[in-house]
């Protein structure tokens, strides 16, 4: 099943896709440019821990001048960056490279300590789309990527849907796209991550105790290109759906 | 009670001169290139958060832990402070601050977080916080917060010119030089005249 959390009619609902459409909790079948998409996560007690990846695919290691890395280059980032499908992420007027990256996101099912990778997959509720837009004006080397490239106020679109991990047969086997206005600019496969989702899990796992609704944003392929105000950036992954985000 | 974010709760490295001074020969040099302009942050996320008085479990392959007391604020509405709480923010003990520390940092109970949230009315002026760490009661240093290389106004400032900071957020001024170190069995114990005391006991991980 395809889970969303939308505002409708100025109430938040969880919905579910039906047909194209959009299933509400309170029964109505609405269109889906008729809500405000929010990132499709059931709110969690305690803040959620949302783990990123740098470098993860060595051919945009090898594009940003990189070897590829020996362990996990991982950094943290904040719930206010996060924000839904069709909204727009802010350029600042000053900058001279913002790129997008379409990322197989990681939804965590249940709590997870030490476990193991061959159990990994039994600890994973879904999967969603995210664009982890950078600016690489403001890149520092201080714990690179620092936060203000990757902490910025919306600038994490994330969704349309939340899918079911049930639903996604393999998901280290994953077509994933972007276009710019139509074009297409990135294009690579799942398959290629140096670090994959079940090594990812052992690994955070192993020193860090995973919640529900915990995010594993895993990477970027080759093909970041810069976007400009205007510019309509569409993140899909095959069975995900296609995140669409605007530059304002 | 003990407090408990309801946020994000941010760590703010090289805040502190001396800190500064430390590295200041290094800063040109590779991987830096160059010292760092903006506030450098990182995230202290909820599986480490420890409440006083709790045990910190410390994993067999780790002999020491740096001990990094800090004060803390605590985001109110619209970007006003709301007040201020005593944190210790354990690390693995790393040399190069290049990649996010995520792997030293974050291990599960790595910050302990003080009782009370002392409320910015009654708090006074930042820059008169200081405070003390005792390892098993014996002094080990003294944090006197007018040395930041940012004060709380221009912090906020800095670090709003690129996020916004939430109601309930936490951020923290910054961990000083001359960090103790603390083992497994130690009691870490951080005082601040008006915060009371923040105390916890590290302890070996369960196997």
């Amino acid at each position: 099943m395809k889970h969303a959390r939308v505002v409708y009619e100025g109430k938040a609902h969880h919905a579910v896709e039906r047909d194209g459409r959009l299933l509400l909790d309170n029964g109505r079948l609405v269109s889906e440019d008729a809500v405000t998409w929010l990132p499709p996560l059931p709110p969690t007690p305690r803040p959620r821990t949302i783990l990123a990846l740098g470098l993860n695919y060595a051919d945009h290691a090898k594009e940003l001048e990189f070897k590829a890395p020996e362990e996990p280059l991982v950094f943290i980032k904040g719930e206010g960056t996060l924000t839904g499908h069709r909204q727009q992420t802010r350029r600042p007027a000053d900058v001279q490279f913002m790129h997008y990256e379409c990322e197989l996101t990681v939804v965590v099912g249940k709590t997870a300590k030490k476990v193991k990778r061959d159990d990994a997959y039994d600890f994973i509720a879904g999967y969603t789309i995210a664009n982890d837009y950078a600016i690489r004006d403001y890149l520092e080397n201080w714990y690179r990527p620092n936060l203000r490239v990757k902490n910025r106020d919306g600038c994490t679109p994330l969704g349309p849907w939340l899918v079911d991990a049930a639903n996604v047969a393999n998901p280290m086997a994953l077509a994933l796209q972007t276009t710019v206005n139509g074009q297409l600019t990135q294009s690579g496969n799942t398959r290629d991550m140096i670090f994959n989702v079940p090594f990812l899990i052992e690994y955070f796992s192993s020193f860090m105790t995973l919640q529900p609704g915990d995010l594993i944003l895993t990477g970027t392929p080759d093909g970041v290109v810069d976007c400009r105000p205007g510019d309509v950036v569409v993140t899909s992954i095959e069975g995900l759906g296609e995140l669409i985000n605007t530059i304002e | 009670m003990s407090f408990m974010p309801s946020g994000t709760v941010y760590g703010t490295l090289l805040n502190f001169r001396a800190e500064v001074e430390a590295l200041a020969p290094q800063m040109k040099q590779p991987p830096y290139k160059a010292p760092p302009q903006a506030p450098v942050l990182y995230v202290k996320p909820a599986n480490t958060w420890s409440a006083s008085g709790a045990s910190i479990p410390v994993p067999a392959r780790v002999p020491e832990v740096e001990v990094g007391a800090s004060i803390a604020m605590v985001m109110g509405e619209a970007g006003a402070v709301a007040g201020y709480v005593l944190v210790n923010d354990l690390s693995i003990p790393h040399a190069s601050f290049f990649r996010p520390p995520v792997k030293f940092k974050c291990l599960d109970g790595f910050l302990g977080l003080g009782e009370r949230l002392v409320p910015a009315s009654e708090a006074g002026n930042p820059s008169g916080f200081s405070l003390q760490v005792r390892i098993n009661g014996e002094l080990k240093q003294t944090v006197d917060f007018s040395h930041l290389v940012r004060d709380t106004a221009r912090l906020l400032a800095d670090v709003g010119a690129f996020m916004t900071l939430r109601p309930d957020d936490v951020l923290m001024l910054g961990c000083d030089a001359g960090r103790p170190l603390a083992k497994v069995g130690d009691r870490m114990d951080i005082t601040a005249p008006g915060f009371g005391v923040l105390s916890n006991t590290l302890v070996a991980e369960a196997s």
